[in-house]
């Protein structure tokens, strides 16, 4: 047990700072302080759907609750059931398999609702496109309010664009 | 110049990176060479279809075998070959979804990749489970949507109370018609897309593919380009251990080994920002070569990089080795026995925590790999102990490798032009992914300037069948334990 507290102690916290005040994300993330207190009492719900990635996305998605992005610590969570979600993240172009899934996890949940479109395959389709298996953009299947582009977006992309999507609300 | 593998007439041998060989067959014959590879121990790699064909690759010590059966619109059926070849049972019913071409007596002919959705399906929207039934059995359906962050698949457990009697997956759902797309690309700039197969491996893939388009053109590939693409496979296989590691913590309710192992992901993703551009490595390789050179300032940045992850990763093992109740849910866990396995064909990184000892860096060191003496880790106990015991002694010979290539890399320059394309060429790359064995097959028209086909094999095809066997008799609560011990790709299975 001394080893693991050893270990821990040593490690310290990594949570990086807040940027500088001229960062435009350190605005986003004050702007969203205030919103998450006046409307969500400083907890949002996340519900991720991988509606036919590489998984490359989803691989970043993680990276954002790693100690350096402590996506806990801005008061987002990851949840389980739509039913439980504010926020819908989406990745991949919607495949013909996933459309109905997505469909359906979108009509599930509570509203107000976001819809944060995750990756050029969910902005545009990327390189998939459009075909007979895939649906393309996520907007093809349900309204999208906040695309991010990137392939896969880094992680402070996705935070970005989940903390631009609760401003706007 | 390696003998030649006596498993059908007339193989001709392709121009590739590793020994292969490739032969037209009838049906006959087709079935007479996978009859003689079952009984010489060889391994099917891969089966796939493409218009009016089917092809299957066979791995011997020789090196790889690839057989063409025509199936023409008159006759589009060909044998069997799941009763020699569990593997093939899913990878037949994936041609008959794609390619109307059917595996005559198969004893599973439902569909696989087609859910009934697209315009020209055969599938029906209702798939027929097998069904358990007897005193107190029920069934518990999860997915397609899953209630952590990873990829869509339906899993059918039939249990007893928290005892898993049987499970079935059904998969297909993320199908992106991405044998399809490829014809669609260039063939120069169609490594983006086998790098987007399964983001994970996007290396592995990529590799393979550029191998099989030189392969193809005739085209070498400098040698300074070749220990490039090894040190970013290395990376790769790296980065995904140290997120596996961490993950399989956190699944056992240690919470602090994800933490500490996503840490370091982090630092060594965010290195590979810097080094190549790219944190996951995608568009790294590229045909004729690699994308950018790498700088000398960088190549000590990444040789600190090694020297501090091996000094925390002993760490966070002795950690993890030392902790009971860890332990205890990873020993014993979705045990998957060596003969199991050998009878299944599981293979990569689940095969060798099951005794399977075949690493392709080992057993066919193709350039840069043949000087470096690869290390091969394995294991016989075959539960998550084994899968997580197999991904640590990984780590440290990946350590030691990015090591070894960044001290002998090679000057000169990072890519070549492509040679012009020819037509019906034929192209051929495998590579030792971080999962298992990558193989990439690809024909290009008559005209050269598209792809007639090109198949993207993901060893997920093995193992998915296997993560079957491995949950019977475990209870259902272990099942994301175990199913993250196999880390296995649904994007590069689905295809």
């Amino acid at each position: 047990m001394w080893r693991l507290l050893r270990q821990i102690g040593r490690t310290g916290i990594r949570t990086e700072p807040a940027p500088a005040p001229d960062d435009a994300l350190r605005h986003e993330t004050q702007a969203l302080g205030r919103d998450i207190i006046k409307t969500l009492g400083r907890a949002l719900a996340i519900r991720v759907v991988d509606a036919g990635s590489c998984n490359g996305c989803e691989l970043e998605i993680h990276a954002t609750a790693n100690p350096y992005y402590n996506l806990e610590g801005l008061g987002f969570q990851f949840v389980a059931s739509p039913r439980h979600a504010d926020l819908l993240l989406v990745t991949g172009p919607v495949s013909r398999h996933m459309e109905v899934a997505l469909r359906r996890t979108y009509d599930a949940m509570p509203q107000p609702r976001l819809v944060v479109a995750l990756g050029d395959c969910g902005c545009t389709g990327g390189i998939f496109g459009e075909g007979p298996a895939t649906c393309g953009r996520v907007s093809n299947v349900i309204p999208v309010d906040v695309a991010v582009p990137g392939c896969p977006p880094d992680p402070r992309a996705i935070l970005q664009g989940i903390l631009t999507a609760v401003q706007g609300r | 110049m390696t003998p030649h593998p006596l498993l059908a007439p007339d193989l001709v041998a392709l121009p590739c990176e590793l020994p292969a060989w490739n032969g037209r067959t009838d049906a006959a014959a087709w079935r007479a060479a996978a009859t003689r590879a079952a009984t010489q121990g060889a391994r099917l790699v891969a089966l796939w279809g493409a218009p009016q064909e089917v092809h299957a690759a066979y791995a011997l010590p020789e090196g790889l075998v690839w057989l063409t059966l025509p199936c023409p619109p008159s006759a589009p059926d060909y044998p069997d070959l799941s009763d020699l070849f569990p593997a093939a049972g899913r990878m037949q019913r994936a041609v008959a979804d794609l390619w109307g071409i059917t595996a005559r007596g198969a004893a599973d002919t439902r569909p696989w990749l087609d859910h009934g959705l697209w315009p020209e399906s055969r599938g029906a929207r209702d798939y027929p489970f097998v069904h358990v039934s007897g005193d107190g059995v029920h069934e518990i359906p999860v997915g397609p949507v899953h209630a952590g962050i990873i990829e869509p698949g339906h899993f059918r457990f039939s249990v007893v109370g928290e005892k898993v009697l049987r499970l079935e997956a059904r998969l297909g759902y993320t199908h992106k018609g991405i044998s399809r797309r490829f014809t669609e690309l260039a063939p120069a700039e169609a490594h983006r897309l086998a790098g987007r197969v399964s983001g994970d491996s996007t290396v592995a893939i990529a590799w393979a593919y550029c191998m099989a388009l030189e392969s193809a053109t005739g085209t070498a590939v400098p040698q300074r380009a070749q220990w490039l693409r090894a040190l970013l496979l290395e990376r790769e296989r790296v980065a995904n251990h140290l997120g596996d590691l961490g993950a399989l913590g956190n699944d056992a309710g240690f919470a602090v080994g994800l933490a500490q192992f996503s840490r370091l992901r982090e630092d060594w993703l965010r290195l590979s920002k810097d080094c190549f551009g790219h944190r996951l490595l995608m568009d790294c390789v590229v045909p004729g070569g690699v994308a950018a050179d790498l700088p000398a300032a960088a190549a000590d940045a990444l040789r600190r990089q090694c020297d501090a992850v091996a000094g925390e990763v002993a760490e966070l093992r002795a950690l993890y080795d030392g902790h009971a109740g860890l332990q205890d849910r990873f020993i014993g866990a979705g045990r998957v026995e060596p003969p199991l396995a050998s009878r299944l064909g599981l293979t990569g990184l689940a095969g060798r925590a099951s005794g399977i000892a075949a690493d392709l860096r080992c057993d066919q060191p193709w350039a840069p790999y043949a000087p470096l003496n690869v290390l091969m880790a394995t294991q016989r106990n075959g539960d998550v102990a084994a899968r997580v015991a197999v991904r640590f002694d990984e780590v440290f010979e990946s350590l030691r490798l990015i090591r070894a290539l960044l001290d002998g890399l090679p000057a000169g320059p990072v890519a070549t032009p492509l040679n012009a394309l020819a037509g019906n060429a034929l192209g051929l790359g495998r590579a030792e992914g971080w999962r298992g064995e990558v193989l990439v097959a690809l024909a290009l028209d008559e005209q050269g300037q598209r792809l007639r086909f090109c198949h993207c094999h993901d060893p997920s095809w093995h193992n998915w069948p296997v993560l079957e066997h491995a949950v019977m008799g475990n209870i259902v609560p272990d099942f994301p334990l175990i199913n993250k011990s196999f880390n296995l790709s649904y994007s590069g299975h689905d295809l």
